[in-house]
């Protein structure tokens, strides 16, 4: 039978106290660092905007690709994990219930911040402009790869912490299905620990003992191919980020229910089982790695857009069955019935409109021999951006708006400028991203500072678009100062919520009489070890490739 | 396995399945039967001595048959040598490009001209010009501080 547990509603504390044993002061602390690094981000991404549409020139003492840097790691790397590895812990404290230690869960959350904080203080001052993907041979100063790959050893405690629960409650509920939120944040990490794996491996056995000046070279090829290792599963854990709220906590904000208990863990089963063993569509364009290779990622990468066709179609279910429970009935009624004035629900669902292009943006990439028309050019910019960008960054910030009142106790700050954040970032992000799909297309190039070309006839066509990017751009920035303005005002204004709606975050449960799961939908352990088998079928014959080629060990050097 | 399954969700699965397996048909086939293959050359070369090695030590422009030319270009911190070439409209052109440093991209935006240049290989990539004009020819992969002036250009007349 489904067990998922809803968290009991709780006595509503006198004054604004945390309980630390319960892990809530954690998941705090994670969402909190999460908005600041978003706040930082995204005066960067706005600057950039502005330098590529030429309203500003950046100083020498701040450069664009110093700016751009810090932008990619402190988005991609740094907001995302935060607020995951929060996310995460928060729904597995929330579904098993039971005496626990936080400390491994803060542990990790000390040593990924130790690592932002050395990798950020070497990006600011200058020291690792190697943009988010750190390639070889751009050479970084060493604590700018320690700290970044103490970012990722700090979310290894995460992951052990939140298995240690799910095998706990497997232990002490035998016959039980382990609780569905819990489930899919031990899936959504256990994908992780296993794309980590590459970046972890480049990091500790070629890149840090090279930038110590430990061993004289690094095989170029093969470290690129082990950071896209990791760089697509990067992506689907973002997105599997947003999918748990997505299943599990929007449904609370319209009385909806679970669509499938079956169906939502068969769908994160096969993103941890397909997110890893497709990195190669990264690197179609490389000289050194056969098509063969390349055409098998392609491959795969068609499999694992199948769970997101099942989400897709899981969540407008859970829509119609809700409205049909309301009696409201015919498309644009329930539309219209839906609470888009509640910013917890608008931010979601303005995020799953924005991916419905985005996700079919993704196929296009896969393309194989077309990607020669899309590759480094500003579509892949549009891309992520209506991605991680919209989906990912838009759900996790309303689901903010109702995970902190319910983790505080405190009444959101400003209601109504939270719905006008969300409605700001869906039109801002609508502009930014359509813009530079029309500029990729056109041939206009990413990771550059100004795309005029000294006036060549053949950038002409690209200069407005990047001034509509940088409108886009700057609606976001407006947008992400609203979300600041209301994560500090909740904070600082205390204002004690109703104490009905205290602790009223529920998870979404299957309606009654739903089917059984079936168990081998709950066995994460075997899916974990057919995900790493595939990961090594994928990857055996381009990295035996790489390691048989004559490789020549490169020096590295300081470009910028 | 016993997963209840909506007919409604089957169908909506099928669909999806068929339209990925549709996209896949006429990638393979692509691949398969015309050679769409995107840049996969597999050739290795010393990067340090780029300069010294046949064909890179004397880069740029040799015609190879009546309409056919082959170019060597090597990329560099912020430049590409040749700077300039000139071929006649109709010409099939193969490029060869290898990084003397770097990690490089060598792009000629609204072409099918597009390649990352990694260092320790050689890039190939081939392309019939078919109208003529003054092509801009760009680095597109970060390469350092002074990448948005790595560019060169393809002159077809």
């Amino acid at each position: 039978m489904a067990q998922v547990i809803a968290p009991p509603a709780r006595v509503i504390p006198t004054r604004f106290e945390l309980s630390s044993a319960d892990g809530d002061l954690l998941v705090l602390t994670h969402i909190y660092t999460a908005t600041l690094v978003l706040g930082v981000g995204a005066l960067f991404g706005m600057l950039q905007g502005f330098s590529r549409a030429n309203w500003i020139v950046m100083p020498s003492w701040f450069d664009y690709y110093r700016m751009l840097t810090a932008h990619g790691v402190l988005m991609a790397l740094v907001f995302t994990t935060f607020f995951i590895t929060g996310l995460i812990t928060y729904v597995t404290y929330h579904s098993i219930k039971r005496e626990r230690s936080v400390r491994i869960g803060w542990i990790g959350y000390i040593v990924m911040l130790v690592g932002t904080t050395m990798a950020t203080i070497e990006i600011l001052a200058g020291n690792a402009t190697v943009l988010y993907t750190f390639y070889a041979p751009l050479k970084a100063d060493p604590l700018f790869y320690i700290g970044t790959t103490l970012l990722v050893v700090g979310t290894w405690f995460v992951a052990y912490d939140i298995l240690e629960n799910v095998v706990w409650f497997k232990r002490n509920n035998p016959g039980v299905l382990s609780p569905l939120p819990s489930f899919l944040g031990a899936a959504t990490m256990t994908m992780w620990v296993i794309a980590t794996i590459g970046v972890a491996t480049e990091m500790i056995f070629m890149l840090i003992p090279w930038s110590l000046g430990w061993v004289p070279g690094v095989d170029v090829s093969l470290s690129r191919m082990l950071f896209w290792y990791f760089g697509h599963p990067l992506v689907y854990f973002w997105i599997m980020g947003a999918y748990i709220i997505w299943y599990t906590i929007l449904p609370a904000t319209f009385k909806g229910s679970l669509f499938s208990d079956a169906l939502t863990r068969l769908a994160f089963i096969l993103l941890l089982v397909l997110s890893t063993p497709v990195g190669l569509h990264h690197q179609y364009l490389e000289p050194g790695i056969s098509a063969g290779w390349k055409l098998l990622h392609t491959t795969l990468t068609y499999g694992v857009v199948i769970p997101s066709f099942m989400t897709a179609f899981a969540l407008f279910a859970t829509f119609e069955i809700a409205a049909r429970k309301a009696g409201v009935r015919g498309f644009w009624n329930i539309v219209r019935w839906l609470p888009w004035k509640n910013p917890a629900f608008a931010g979601p669902a303005c995020a799953m409109l924005l991916f419905i292009p985005g996700g079919f943006g993704g196929i296009v990439n896969n393309s194989y021999s077309m990607d020669v028309l899309v590759h480094n050019t500003m579509w892949i910019v549009g891309h992520f951006h209506i991605t991680v960008g919209g989906p990912v960054a838009l759900t996790f910030i309303g689901a903010s708006y109702q995970l902190v009142p319910a983790l505080t106790g405190r009444k959101l700050f400003a209601p109504r400028l939270a719905l006008i954040q969300v409605y700001t970032w869906f039109v801002g992000m609508v502009i930014m991203s359509t813009a530079m799909h029309w500029a990729g297309l056109l041939g206009a190039p990413r990771r550059v500072s100004d795309v005029t070309y000294f006036g060549a006839q053949g950038a002409a066509s690209w200069h407005p678009y990047m001034i509509a990017a940088g409108i886009g751009g700057t609606l976001i920035a407006i947008s992400v100062l609203l979300f600041v303005i209301v994560a500090t005002g909740t904070f600082v204004a205390n204002r004690r919520e109703n104490p009905v709606q205290y602790g009223e975050l529920t998870f979404a449960v299957p309606e009654p009489g739903a089917a059984q799961t079936p168990r081998a939908l709950d066995q994460l352990g075997r899916w974990a070890v057919i995900s790493l088998v595939l990961a090594v079928l994928a990857y055996a014959g381009p990295v035996t490739q790489q390691l048989t080629a004559h490789a020549y060990p490169a020096v590295g050097m300081r470009t910028w | 396995m016993p997963i209840h399954l909506h007919r409604a969700e089957r169908l909506w699965l099928i669909l999806g399945g068929a339209m990925l397996a549709i996209f896949f048909a006429v990638i393979v086939t692509a691949a398969v039967v015309e050679g769409f293959d995107p840049p996969s050359h597999v050739q290795s070369i010393d990067p340090a001595k780029v300069a010294q090695t046949p064909p890179f030590d004397h880069p740029g422009l040799r015609q190879i048959g009546a309409h056919e030319y082959e170019v060597y270009y090597i990329a560099r911190i912020f430049a590409f040598e040749p700077k300039k070439i000139t071929v006649p409209v109709g010409s099939k052109v193969t490029f060869y490009v290898t990084s003397a440093d770097v990690e490089h991209g060598f792009s000629i935006p609204q072409t099918g001209v597009n390649t990352m240049v990694t260092p320790g290989w050689v890039s190939t990539v081939s392309h019939t010009f078919k109208t003529a004009g003054t092509l801009l020819l760009i680095c597109n992969e970060y390469c350092g501080a002074s990448h948005q002036l790595m560019a060169a250009t393809v002159e077809v007349r």
